[in-house]
């Protein structure tokens, strides 16, 4: 036999355990955002729904102007504000029902009140009296996560610990488009995927991490097709247009809920303000570009949904305004209140109890304090 | 009746069972790690849980330490006692942002309102060979974070009881296996009602009036071999055997030398920056004044894991610790 003929007989197969794991075209997201406002599936909303999503956007947005004002009195220490993305945060916040999980990032102090987070408890993070300011368990609120991404493997924890014990709890984990790139964000999408775990993703893609913009973060097509690498469908959405979120987001949880697993949503929206209070964005985006995204504004989308269709009068919005001023007064006349704090509490919650060490330095500091009013030292 | 001789447990066998006892009792108890399920763990002390108590109580994660401990994390939230495996002490670092920032943390972050009860198992220490990677004492960045207990066995018996405390803990618990006393045997009996001693007391595992050898895990038989070999030149060693890192048992540590007035720390962990500088200090600073001699350390060198073939240069040995003994001016007490 030649060589040639040999080599006519052999037929290549693919390896003896290869199969595709899954179909990946359910999985894929849509080409474009998706949207409701303007468009003929708003006709279908619940009204009832947007006039709340909108009265939530309007406190939200107050909420943000209140709490960077309180930075520039020194009564916070930092505010990331989530200016121009509050329909990615009241939505989060309305898809889910009482019994569910938020774990919110450091910037989502506002889905945290929305569900319900006394609103100063939720800036006591950022007022820098304690790291968390409320009881996570009173409504279901993981604390505010600084480090990035890695409130997500917790989300899937739990909803996998959920699922065990036969409850049917749903984990909604929010995330940054600059958390996408870390480590904890693609282990906890694996796990979540591989373990069926109740558990939506939401990434709020708001253009920049800080300074750095979406471009320079990753080559994927779009955050949401990051999905499909793990098995899980990605979902596009306008992140401003906060009844399309509301309804993906819903969709998404409800699937959890029945057993279908995770979801990954991408939101495509902008932060209008800087990082915080201490960034200068003008030194990696032009007047321009904020012009433009403010002009695409969630409070104004629905606002123009809602009285075209006559859903909404001005005496609705005046209503909505003083309530979001009510709010604000409260706010402001109770961060303006000096915080009472014990000292001795630095040893309270180390361990269950402290250890002998602790109670050393407890009482180091106990005598210290003791001096100090006597005016003996300082 | 006749009586069936116990046939000796191994600590690898008496940390399964620590295991079993506690999924037993408690339901809330999840073991979880890569091989931890059908393999049994890669030295089989998770062996045969996953087919006791199935697949989602003793789980095969994927492949990510940082995934483990992160959904551990998640698990503890909703009211379970996760018992994770990091199947060897080099592989935990990319838990680390977890382990550091959220496992330690969360207690004191919320108040109190959100303690996590999570178990923390490490395969740690050289000694068997293993290649790069595979060997490494990291108990020093565990001791040097607020929040986490550090324990560590030395014997078959506390291997039982240490684990059994740790998951019974409301905190975290890192809970140093040392890899090469795994195959060891002792006294312990399986059969036997168990004690479980509350985490963070150490014991005298060999009294003596010359000096005290305060050590843990690994090198805690490596003392009481040199003790032994101490007699001929006459010197008395008394060993203490730490057990828990953090909390340190500063009462048990300072009677004993106080009684002796001469201490040598031993372990395997590098000298700069490792434990044994922290215990010296505690020491020095509690008792300078029934101290002969200043408190001397018998470490690893300060160099990265040796490659197997050296490994036994880098280890404290029985040697290197008399020598460190002889250097505690012997002629200062005759």
């Amino acid at each position: 036999m030649t060589v040639m003929e040999q080599r006519g007989a052999y037929r290549p197969t693919p390896p003896p355990a290869w199969q595709p794991r899954t179909d990946p075209a359910p999985l894929l997201p849509d080409a474009e955002p998706y949207r409701v406002l303007g468009t003929e599936t708003a006709a279908k909303a619940d009204p009832e729904l947007l006039r709340t999503l909108y009265a939530q956007l309007v406190r939200g947005r107050r909420y943000n102007a209140q709490a960077t004002a309180l930075t520039k009195q020194g009564r916070l220490a930092v505010y990331p504000s989530s200016t121009g993305q509050e329909a990615c945060e009241v939505a989060a916040a309305l898809a889910l029902e009482e019994r569910d999980w938020l774990f919110p990032s450091y910037r989502d102090t506002l889905a945290a009140v929305a569900r319900g987070v006394d609103p100063v408890e939720a800036l006591t993070l950022l007022r820098g009296d304690w790291h968390t300011g409320y009881d996570p368990y009173e409504h279901r609120v993981a604390p505010l996560c600084t480090p990035l991404a890695t409130q997500l493997p917790h989300a899937v924890g739990l909803a996998h610990a959920a699922r065990l014990k036969g409850d049917d709890v749903v984990a909604l984990a929010m995330v940054g488009d600059g958390g996408t790139s870390e480590g904890d964000f693609h282990e906890a999408l694996n796990f979540a995927a591989v373990w069926q775990a109740p558990v939506v993703f939401l990434v709020q893609n708001n253009g920049f991490a800080i300074s750095v913009p979406l471009a320079k973060q990753t080559a994927a097509p779009t955050l949401a097709h990051k999905a499909v690498g793990y098995g899980v469908p990605g979902r596009l959405v306008d992140g401003n247009d906060a009844a399309a979120v509301h309804e993906v987001l819903t969709d998404a949880v409800r699937r959890a809920r029945a057993g279908g697993g995770p979801t990954l949503v991408e939101a495509v929206t902008y932060r209008v303000d800087a990082h915080t209070n201490a960034d200068d964005a003008t030194r990696y985006r032009t007047d321009d570009e904020v012009e433009t995204w403010r002009a695409h504004d969630p409070i104004r989308l629905l606002e123009r949904e809602l009285t075209d269709r006559g859903l909404l009068d001005e005496a609705a919005i005046q209503a909505a305004r003083d309530d979001a001023e009510t709010m604000a007064a409260d706010l402001r006349a109770r961060m303006n209140a000096d915080a009472e704090l014990d000292p001795m509490d630095l040893f309270a919650h180390v361990y269950a109890e402290p250890t002998p060490q602790l109670r050393e330095q407890q009482a180091q500091l106990r005598a210290e304090l003791a001096a100090g009013q006597e005016g003996a030292h300082r | 009746m006749t009586t069936v001789a116990v046939k000796p447990a191994t600590m690898a066998q008496a940390l399964t069972r620590a295991m079993r006892d506690a999924m037993a009792a408690d339901p809330a108890v999840h073991v979880l790690g890569e091989d931890v399920g059908t393999l049994g763990g890669v030295f089989r002390v998770t062996d045969g849980l996953a087919k006791e108590f199935g697949e989602d109580r003793c789980t095969d994660t994927p492949l990510a330490e940082a995934g483990i401990l992160g959904t551990a994390v998640g698990m503890a939230m909703y009211g379970l006692r996760p018992v994770v495996e990091m199947q060897f002490d080099a592989f935990a670092y990319p838990a680390f942002e977890q382990l550091l920032s959220h496992v330690a943390k969360m207690r004191n972050r919320t108040r109190g309102a959100m303690p996590l009860p999570i178990t923390i198992r490490v395969p740690y220490g050289g000694g068997i060979g293993g290649v790069e990677h595979h060997s490494d004492s990291s108990e020093a960045y565990y001791m040097a974070t607020p929040g986490l207990h550090v324990v560590t066995p030395a014997t078959v018996a506390d291997a039982y009881g240490l684990l059994r405390a740790a998951i019974a803990s409301d905190d975290p618990v890192v809970f140093l296996e040392p890899k090469r006393l795994y195959w060891s045997k002792d006294s312990w009996n399986p059969e036997q009602p168990q004690h479980v001693d509350p985490i963070g007391r150490a014991v005298v595992r060999r009294s003596g009036r010359s000096a005290t050898l305060i050590t843990y895990g690994p090198s805690v038989p490596v003392c009481l071999e040199a003790a032994e070999a101490a007699r001929a030149e006459g010197w008395d060693l008394e060993v203490v055997d730490l057990r828990s890192l953090v909390p340190f048992d500063d009462e048990t540590v300072c009677a004993s030398v106080r009684r002796t007035g001469r201490a040598v720390v031993v372990h395997e962990s590098t000298g700069f920056g490792g434990p044994g500088g922290e215990i010296a200090s505690r020491v020095t600073e509690r008792c300078f004044h029934h101290l002969e001699a200043p408190v001397l350390r018998v470490a690893g060198f300060d160099i990265p894991y040796p490659p197997p073939m050296l490994e036994r240069h880098h280890l404290p040995g029985v040697d290197r610790i008399l020598d460190a003994v002889a250097r505690l001016q012997w002629e200062a007490e005759s």
